[in-house]
Formats: structure tokens, sequence, C-alpha cells
């Protein structure tokens, strides 16, 4: 059976087709239009995996973009299709920590993958991929080589928790004549902080499951650990968690 | 199918206020409210009328945050702007304005509103346990007794004050009828629904008619209930709201949570049904001061220490009502209620064992598309996905 999940985050739109236990999967960026990235991105892939829409036995919708998809079969929230996706990853239940471009969530999961409680956010943007954005911008550098520049580096006290805030601070830092590495690693530290401080609810745990964009960062990861306490896994494909588990969402839905 | 009152209670919002304005033409003396603390009683045997005013609405913030700090309460800013803009028609309409010291924000946001109208603020004890608290809650009701007394120079007298006592546990037990009929599964209304004519209601300052309206209401929902219909079905996941008062304009979270498909079936906020729990004793033989004193002390609101009457409170409507689950909503900056929401976590998670949720907002809708992630994963997980 072929199932496909598609899931339009605020900064990029990922989709999994799940053929029978293979994983195909495809991440571009969602743009100013959440229901033409979804749409044109779904059909790359079915293009690339050779097979149309007709194959496909069920579509399942997720992310911020997910109600403007015209083709789903139905629309889960990305709470339950990260939960989903990382538990079949990596094959364990626990706390699952998934930072995105516009968000941050801490999931309580069985070892089915089924949520048991949940944290998100609040309005605003701190400590999110957004967040290191802003920040990075403000160093001049791309976020891709954050990690590398912090590792090992001794934290700055970063202390404010607005995005617009910690970029002023960020400034004012600099032209104290601060290294950037040590602030960049006390950026890292700040968002670990901040992410734990609202996972720690569910806490203490064996280990942490971390998924989403920002997760690709070694040194948050790093970070993130010595805040937990504990060991911190991500899946090699972090970033599809919720794409995967909208897949397997839509695998249930037509069984 | 939606009951014909319905249609009643919304136009009502413009017949509140011609009423208002008419009995004002009339020579009627008209008393502006906030809380639910404020004995309305007392008003009513002054021979005035209490009147609800508006503080559900964002509109009026910006104007509210000339004077006031960005990260007050949204009920707080949007009363005073209100206030400042004149859009109130109720505000306009007020001769004088009763108000209580129930939380530091409103308590320091009133003395400035005391410069535009004249402002009683009674003294709320801090907690409701204790001969010294009732003590001086019923003294606090002698000294708004005289004060309203005095400005409308009129004469009080015990039997004024029993009478407004028979009439305001008529239109409390009303309105507790008119809550009950959410107690069937699944529920005959809508929440939102329910909380319109609820919080309209609350500005009919005509007593009588509006005891007649709520009851007319009832009756028509009972029907529908009979002949078992409801906008629902017995799979809808039922909610019991707890938390900060919600109204008119305010509503966003109701409507998030029925537009995701769950059913609002019981308010233990204030603006719903935590006021009306308990009646004024009518015995004869009582003080009528000590019996409204009781009665006002005892509404389990979070400015309380301890608040043990909230608890209770949801527990008995979480079993009356069904609930399968409890949403908890704060105001941003209402730090009674998001500290108090902590322990109702705890209660509701550990000795009630039903799913909770507690969001916190403002009457912006910055946020809707947020909320509705966090709205709509809170009811997958309810329901088992």
């Amino acid at each position: 059976m072929i199932t496909a999940g598609i899931d339009v985050g605020s900064v990029s739109t990922k989709v999994v087709l799940l053929i029978d236990d293979e994983i195909k999967y495809l991440v571009r960026p969602t743009g100013w239009s959440p229901r033409d990235a979804g749409l044109h991105a779904y059909q790359e892939l079915l293009d690339s995996a050779g097979c149309n829409n007709n194959d496909v036995s069920g579509v399942v919708g997720t992310g911020y973009g997910r109600i403007s998809l015209p083709i789903i079969d139905k629309a889960v929230t990305e709470i339950h299709c990260h939960a989903r996706g990382a538990n079949y990853l990596v094959g364990q239940g626990g706390l699952l920590i998934d930072i995105g471009g516009q968000d941050s969530k801490a999931i309580l999961m069985n070892e089915r993958g089924k949520v048991v409680d949940f944290a998100m956010n609040d309005k605003c943007a701190a400590g999110t991929g957004r967040f290191l954005q802003v920040i990075a911008a403000a160093l001049g550098v791309d976020v891709s080589e954050l990690a590398d520049l912090a590792e090992n580096r001794q934290p700055l006290d970063i202390n404010s928790m607005c995005t617009v805030f910690a970029e002023s601070e960020v400034i004012s830092l600099l032209a104290k004549g601060s290294d950037k590495r040590d602030i960049i690693a006390g950026i890292h530290r700040s968002v670990a902080r901040r992410v734990w401080g609202m996972a720690s609810r569910f806490g203490p745990a064996q280990c942490v499951i971390f998924t989403g964009g920002v997760a690709q960062n070694h040194d948050v990861r790093n970070r993130l650990s010595q805040e937990a306490g504990c060991p911190v896994i991500v899946p090699e494909i972090s970033q599809m968690a919720g794409a995967l588990g909208a897949a397997l969402y839509a695998r249930e839905l037509k069984k | 199918m939606r009951p014909e009152s319905m249609k009643i209670f919304d136009e009502l919002r413009n017949l509140n206020v011609l009423t208002v304005q008419n009995a004002k033409r009339e020579g009627k003396k008209v008393v502006g409210c906030y809380c639910t603390y404020t004995p309305q009683e007392l008003i009513l045997a002054s021979g005035a009328s209490p009147v609800t005013l508006c503080g559900t609405r964002q509109e009026p913030i910006p104007a509210a945050e000339r004077d006031l700090p960005r990260n007050l309460c949204p009920l707080i800013k949007s009363s005073y702007g209100f206030a400042v803009t004149a859009k109130c028609p109720y505000f306009e309409a007020a001769d004088v304005l009763v108000a209580e010291t129930t939380c530091d924000g409103k308590k320091k946001m009133y003395e400035l509103m005391s410069k535009i109208k004249p402002m009683h603020v009674m003294n709320l004890p801090q907690g409701p346990k204790g001969e010294e608290a009732l003590v001086a809650w019923a003294k606090e009701m002698n000294i708004l007794k005289d004060w309203l007394a005095e400005k409308f120079e009129v004469e009080i007298t015990e039997a004024d004050i029993r009478k407004a006592i028979k009439l305001m546990n008529r239109e409390r037990s009303a309105m507790r009828n008119l809550h009950a009929t959410t107690k069937v599964k699944p529920a005959p209304i809508t929440g939102v629904d329910l909380l319109v004519s609820v919080w309209t209601k609350g500005f009919n300052i005509n007593k009588e008619d509006g005891i007649t309206l709520v009851e007319q209401l009832t009756a028509e929902i009972e029907e529908l209930t009979a002949k078992g219909i409801s906008p629902f079905t017995n799979e809808t996941p039922r909610i019991l709201l707890t938390g900060c008062p919600v109204g008119f304009g305010s509503e966003k979270v109701v409507r998030l949570l029925e537009e995701s498909g769950a059913s609002v079936v019981a308010f233990e906020n204030c603006s719903g049904y935590k006021a009306l729990d308990r009646l004024v004793d009518e015995s004869e033989n009582k003080d009528v001061m000590v019996a409204l004193a009781e009665k006002y002390l005892n509404i389990p609101c979070s400015c309380m220490t301890p608040n043990e009457g909230r608890f209770d409170l949801i527990n008995k409507m979480a079993k009356e009502y069904q609930v399968d689950a409890i949403v908890d909503l704060t105001w941003q900056a209402c730090h009674t209620y998001n500290i108090e929401a902590y322990a109702i976590r705890d209660y509701v998670q550990n000795q009630l064992s039903l799913p909770y949720m507690h969001l916190e907002t403002d009457y912006s809708e910055s946020d809707v598309e947020q909320l509705r992630v966090r709205v709509q994963a809170f009811l997958e997980l309810i329901q088992g996905e």
C-alpha cells in the first residue's frame, strides 16, 4: 500500500510517501502559499517515485497549512503526527521535543506513539527556528553554520526570551567585543533552557527524542542533553517526523 | 436547530441599550458594575438598576494602553478603554459605579476610572474563611448601602433589601435552570449560544422581563431536548470551561473548541455558573447584611486565598454535566488564575482523572491559529485520535 503525509510548516513543506515500509521524502520551502507548496511538493515526490495520485490509497495533511490542502483525506495536528512519526523512527515512546520554524512542542507519548500530554510555546517565537534565523542574520552567518561555530565554546548569558530583545542583546554583546562563537553558544543554551523549561513538566526523562528542523543543529542538541540531564536521540530524518506520522495515519485510515 | 428565542437574545444587545436609555429618561438611576461580587440586591433596594459594563472586546484596548501598562489583563484594559473612549452605552448611562478590590490590576485601574464617574470600591477580604472575613464583608455591605442612600438621597429599608434578595434569587434560579439545560447528552444548544444568552442577559436592567425571557428560552431548549434535537452527537467531547470570565467579543476559545468539534457544556467561570451556585439565605430571622455577605464571600474566585471552593465546584459540575475534559482559560497577566492553574491541573488530572488543558491568551486574534493547533490536538487526544 502507498500512503502519503504532507506536512506544511511555516518555513518548509515536507512530504513522505510510505511505500509499504519504504520511506521516500522531499523537503521544499513553503514560501507564501501553503496550498501550492504542499501540492507541488507532493506532485514532485510522486513524479520522482514514478507513480501518480491514483496509486496512493490515502493522504493525511498536517502542519499549519494542513487545512488548505484540497487533496487530503484527513487533517491531523502536528502534535499527533510528530509523535507517531518519531515513534516509528526510534521505536520507543517517551518525551519528544520538536522545535519547528515558529513553535516548539514537548510531547509525552506512550510506547506506541500515542500522545499522553503535550505543551506548546505561547504566542512568541522565542527558542524556535525563526529565533535562530534572526540571530544568525544579526551575526552575519548562515543558520547552517551556527552549530559548528558554537561547538565547545563557552556560552555567554542571554537573558531575553523575546526574539527581538534577544537580537538587541546580541548586538550589544558584539558592541562590547564578545566573541561571536560564544554568543551563538549562549543563544543555543537559551534555546535549550527554554524548551526544557516547558518540557520538564513531563520529566525527568530517561532520554529525550528531538525532532524538527532545529534538531539538525548538533550544538543545540548537546546543550539540550545537558539541560535535560539525559541523552538526546535525534532520528536521521528528524525533520520528516511530522510528514511520516501523517503518512502512517493515512495508512491506518485505509486499513 | 437553534432555539427561536435565541433570536430575541441576539436582538437584545441592541434592545438593552434602549432599555437603559429609556430608564434614564424616566429618571431611573443606573449603577454600573463589573464583577459578580457586586451585591446587586443593595443597588435594587436603593431603587436603582444594576447593569454590567463593557469589558470583553478588543477594540478599546489601544486607547486604554495610553494610560495603562501593555502587559496587563485584557479585561482590565478593555473595561478602562471603554470608559475613556465613551463607547460603552451602559457606562455612559451609569450615574455611579460600584466595584471591588478583586485584583491589584483592577483596584489601581479603578483609581484612574474614578476620575470619570463617581465610584465606590468595596474592600474584599483576601479569603472566604473565618469570622473576621465575614464581619468585614458584612460591614462593607453596610458602607455600600449608606453610600448608595446618600448618592441617591433615599432611605434603604430592610424590607427593600429582603424584597431585592427574593428577586435576585429568582433570577439566579432562572439562570441556573438555563445552565442546567446542557446537562443532557448531547447538549441541545451550543456553548457559544449559552454564553451569548447569559452574557446579554447581564446588560438587561429590567429584571422581571429578563427572568421571563430566560425562562422562555429554557422552556424552548427543554422542548428541543424532548424531541432529541441537538447540534451535537453522543460522541461529541463535552468540555467544562473554567478560569477567567468570558463574554461576547472574548469568546474565541469557546468558538475554537466548538469549531474543532467539541461541545462546551459547562461554564464554571464567574461569567457562567460560579456566582449562581449559592443563593442568598432568605430566612426572616437572619441578619440581612450577613446573609448577603455569606453569599458573596463564598464565590470561589481565584482572588480568594485559599480558594478551595473552586475545586469543589469543578468536581461537582464535571460530574453533573458529564464532561470529558476540562479547559482552563487564563487572560494574559491574570496572576491569580494563572498560578491557580497549577493546582487545578493537578486536581483535574489526578483526582478527577480527566484530561486538562490550560490556555493563556488575550482578546486579540493574533494567536488564533496557534490556539487552534492546541485545541485540535487536545480533542484528538481525548478522542483517542
